[in-house]
């Protein structure tokens, strides 16, 4: 079980308020989408269920329990960039937290132990698609390459949530769209729940069971400063979708997104170009 | 094409790459055949077979005082005392520099001290160095140390701070401890940095050597330019000169190389 209850959740930076009255109730398995426009703080909220920052005001409380104050294995994450260690091959990206929760002060393994965790690494690996480019540096793997890596590495922790932040935005359409059917199977087949920040509303729509919009309700210049953005929309998606469950509505639904033209946030769209 | 898109074959960069340095040996050539065809006992320019009996004499033929080959005695005193300070001085740099971009506590405690210290001019803290530590091996390595060891610390302090937080947050989420994500993420990342931040001090850390030998010392490569310097013993000056840049210039290759073999994920990067 994975469950996220955000309650009354204020976020401020100095007289800044980014963030009020937040509440929401995140179930075990669900993958919620957080849309919304730039700078209205889904990131920022993202970051707080990673830990990464606190809270001014309100409790996020996981599995009941209060969420510690600072990351931890139980939150995995994959950010749109740095998200995998330059310095470590494939396979040493992966291996890295199994390492690092076995082994204290080398934080290496050797003989046995160090085999079976490269044996489970490699199937992680393999899992994402990547078989094959184990000994390859990150400098040399595609954008989607790099974050498939980045979503194993996550994985071999079993994190009963992970949390993404607009990691398929810097893809072109057609890895985007290979990389959407993976994220689907490895929700299915894992207990995790996941909270995905993206500007893409397809993307949103296609993957999520829940997707939650960040607006600000006051945007006048003279109230920026002191009305955050709040939950505006809860949209959950009918019919249902539930991790584990092949979806018999529309089976055509649940397929890859398949580009239809270019869209506007396409990087490969040039913004003066004809429409 | 535009000048900016003109690029020299293989053969030709070669040309362009040695040129500079075959004018120069040409230009000193002339002048030197120059003064000497006026006064045959012109000092300042020796001729290069010159140079060649000055080499020989200091590198192959045993001194008639001591009985050393003086080229290759004054060698060894000045590395054993340039890379006893530069190795202190990485060492130092590397752990206080690690510790300040990683732990905000040591950061707000030594980062202002560091960055004042940087910019304490070493020389002139020289005198004070023979006054405590005497005339000995101690204050010539202190002063490579004292001229180096800041810089490089704010520079891989710096380094350690630039590593993009997502990467330390990601490790987090892996399960690391403060030190884990130090010796696994943060370390190997600063490594290569730390060779190349070696190489760029590698000229001032000659510079305060030889400043320190000239002043007082018994052998090295300084002390003998600053002794034969009284006898406007050119012939001896010059390929010391050369001599010295010679093994900097090597050092700087190999450590180069070192790096590209260690850390051969480094290079990719610069590639990307």
């Amino acid at each position: 079980m994975s469950e996220l209850i955000i309650d009354n959740v204020w976020k401020e930076y100095g007289d800044q308020i980014v963030l009020e009255n937040v509440s929401l109730t995140v179930a075990s398995r669900a993958f919620v989408a957080l849309v919304g426009p730039s700078g209205c703080g889904k990131s920022t909220f993202l970051r707080m269920l990673l830990g990464q920052e606190r809270a001014t005001k309100g409790t996020i409380l996981i599995d009941g329990e209060p969420l510690p104050a600072e990351p931890g294995p139980d939150r995995g994450v994959v950010f749109q960039r740095y998200s995998v260690f330059p310095h470590l091959t494939v396979l040493g990206n992966v291996l890295l937290g199994k390492e690092l929760t076995a082994s204290k002060y080398k934080a290496k393994l050797f003989g046995a132990a160090r085999r079976a965790a490269i044996e489970e690494a490699r199937q992680i690996i393999a899992e994402v698609g990547l078989s094959g480019a184990e000994a390859k540096y990150p400098a040399q793997l595609s954008g989607g390459m790099q974050q498939r890596l980045a979503l194993a590495q996550a994985l071999i922790m079993k994190p009963k949530v992970l949390l993404l932040d607009e990691p398929f935005g810097a893809l072109d359409p057609g890895i985007r769209a290979e990389i959407h059917t993976l994220m689907k199977r490895l929700w299915n087949e894992t207990q995790m729940t996941v909270v995905m920040v993206t500007h893409d509303m397809r993307e949103a729509f296609t993957l999520a069971t829940r997707v939650v919009a960040f607006e600000r309700p006051r945007d006048r210049p003279e109230e920026k400063q002191r009305y955050g953005a709040t939950i505006t929309k809860d949209i959950a998606i009918w019919p249902p979708r539930r991790a584990g469950e092949p979806s018999h509505f529309s089976p055509d639904r649940d397929g890859p997104v398949v580009l239809q033209g270019l869209r506007r946030d396409d990087p490969s769209s040039s913004p003066s170009g004809d429409k | 094409m535009r000048w900016i898109n003109t690029r020299p074959s293989r053969g030709a960069q070669l040309t362009l790459t040695l040129l500079p340095f075959v004018l120069l040996v040409a230009a000193y050539a002339t002048g030197s055949a120059a003064r000497l065809a006026e006064n045959a006992n012109d000092k300042l320019l020796p001729s290069l077979t010159g140079f060649a009996d000055a080499i020989n004499r200091l590198a192959f033929l045993p001194d008639a005082r001591t009985g050393d080959f003086l080229l290759w005695s004054d060698t060894a005193a000045s590395l054993v005392r340039l890379f006893a300070g530069l190795g202190i001085s990485t060492v130092t740099a590397l752990l206080i520099g690690m510790a300040i971009g990683l732990l905000p506590y040591l950061r707000a405690l030594l980062a202002p001290f560091v960055a004042v210290i940087s910019m304490v001019p070493p020389l002139a803290l020289l005198p004070i160095l023979f006054i405590v530590m005497g005339l000995g091996e101690a204050s010539k390595i202190a002063l490579i140390i004292i001229g180096v060891a800041p810089t490089m610390t704010r520079d891989l302090a710096l380094k350690a701070l630039e590593l993009p937080r997502e990467q330390i947050v990601k490790a987090e989420t892996l399960g690391g401890s403060s030190w884990q994500i130090a010796l696994r993420v943060v370390l190997p990342q600063i490594l290569p940095r730390l060779i190349t931040c070696v190489r760029l001090q590698l000229g001032p850390a000659w510079l305060f050597l030889i400043a320190a030998e000239a002043i007082s010392s018994d052998s090295g490569l300084g002390y003998r330019i600053f002794l034969v310097r009284r006898y406007l013993s050119m012939d001896i000056i010059f390929p010391y000169v050369v001599w010295i840049t010679l093994l900097a210039v090597l050092t700087n290759f190999i450590l180069d190389q070192i790096r590209i073999a260690v850390f051969p994920w480094s290079e990719l990067e610069k590639q990307g």
